[in-house]
């Protein structure tokens, strides 16, 4: 574990059950509502409450609804722009992986320790964004072999490939594809746990240096503490990005098995 | 690291919630709530691209009925104008002809009055011979003291007048 004094720069990653509920289970499996569990039902509730405001269904849309109607429209060319007009039906598991994975790394960014709440960034966990990235590699597999049947597997074999090369290029191609949901789940998780990790061990260098002496903490934390600003800044630009690589990646994928190639 | 550290203790618990959680987001949300939405935001842009195709065919016709408009009133122009120019030729062959007509009566007013007037001048002139001729006997009466004959003065004026 790295230490920065008595500051744990990945206490910020544990999961703690909430409301004594340590014990919960479903057939064996321990199901605790966690503080993990919490910020997935927060990210959701924040979710339906934005959606709700854009339920008016005016012909001339206030501002709230056109936030929505922005968001839903941002999705929709995403993903005729990456799949085409059949890609329409994907919308809805799009906008909901979009804006679901946005909120929970945007929530876990909130300054709330300042009121002495504990900020928890589920998307930091593998456990969390490896089931979102199966879902999305679930939904490739099972359209692809829908659409196309076992001829998706001329996925593997590019067009134009000579016939010496069609066997090892059929591997190499299974494995780029197999390894999809991994680097789609794992991407996610590196980059919130590092800027979370990053952020906290600034966050300790500005309260080790300042508690060290006055000089140390002008200059040593003080720099820390600008740094940390600039990188809380692209913090939220990670998250935004982040979530926006998922669902460019997830519609990039859903086209390979709508479109084929 | 808690993410591997306490991945046998959470696993089951992170995977049950993220599929609770986001199967309502899918569910309620995204199938729910996100069609209507984007309908509203389809139904919208339909709207507008209909009315802007309704304005393009509205100016269409108006162009269209612009011309249309043009080209009746050049006709109407030119009928007119041939309305016109008939008109001036009938009422110029009309006008033509009472003249000639006028002209006729006239000439034939003045032919009879010439006639009258040439027998007003005859009976004038034989007015004035009865007049030379008494005025002659008159005359011859009072110089010569003779009574001239009634021929005799007549042939005298007849022969005076004819010399003028």
């Amino acid at each position: 574990m790295a230490e920065s004094g008595k500051i744990d720069p990945m206490h910020q990653f544990a999961i703690e059950p909430l409301f004594g509920t340590d014990h919960l289970s479903i057939g064996g499996f321990n199901i605790a509502f966690t503080n993990s569990a919490l910020y997935m039902v927060a990210a959701a509730l924040v979710l339906w409450i934005f959606v709700v405001g854009g339920m008016k269904r005016e012909l001339v849309p206030g501002r709230w609804q056109m936030a929505v109607e922005y968001m839903t429209g941002f999705i929709k060319n995403l993903l005729i722009s990456n799949v085409g007009e059949g890609g329409r039906k994907y919308i809805p598991y799009v906008f909901s992986l979009f804006m679901f994975i946005l909120l929970a790394n945007l929530l876990g960014l909130l300054p709330l320790g300042l009121i002495g709440m504990h900020p928890f960034t589920f998307t930091s966990h593998f456990t969390a964004t490896g089931v979102l990235a199966i879902m999305s590699f679930s939904i490739v597999l099972i359209v692809g072999f829908w659409k196309h049947g076992l001829h998706f597997f001329s996925l593997f074999v590019p067009h134009g490939t000579p016939a010496l090369m069609v066997v090892p290029l059929f591997f190499i191609e299974l494995v780029s594809f197999m390894v999809r949901p991994f680097s789609l789940g794992l991407r996610l998780f590196v980059a919130m746990t590092a800027g979370h990790v990053l952020l906290k061990v600034l966050a300790g260098f500005v309260i080790n240096s300042a508690n060290a002496s006055p000089a140390l903490g002008l200059t040593v934390g003080f720099a820390s503490f600008v740094l940390m600003i600039g990188i809380s800044a692209l913090e939220v630009l990670v998250a935004v990005i982040q979530a926006y690589v998922f669902a460019l990646l997830t519609s990039v994928y859903i086209n390979d098995a709508e479109n084929l190639h | 690291m808690p993410q591997i550290a306490q991945i046998a203790d959470t696993y089951s618990s992170q995977i049950f919630w993220l599929l609770l959680t986001f199967g309502f987001v899918f569910f309620v949300i995204g199938l729910g709530m996100v069609p209507k939405v984007q309908g509203t935001a389809d139904a919208r842009d339909a709207k507008i691209s209909g009315d802007l195709d309704a304005a393009k065919a509205a100016f269409a016709r108006a162009d269209e009925a612009e011309a249309d408009y043009r080209t009746r009133d050049a006709q109407n122009r030119s009928a007119a104008q041939a309305l016109i120019a008939r008109a001036k030729a009938d009422a110029a062959k009309a006008s033509e002809t009472r003249l000639a007509a006028a002209d006729a009566d006239i000439a034939q007013v003045i032919g009879a009055a010439e006639a009258r007037i040439a027998a007003a001048s005859n009976a004038a002139m034989a007015q004035i011979e009865t007049v030379a001729v008494d005025a002659a006997r008159d005359m011859v009466a009072r110089i010569a003291g003779v009574e001239a004959s009634d021929e005799a003065a007549r042939n005298a004026v007849k022969a005076a007048l004819a010399h003028g």
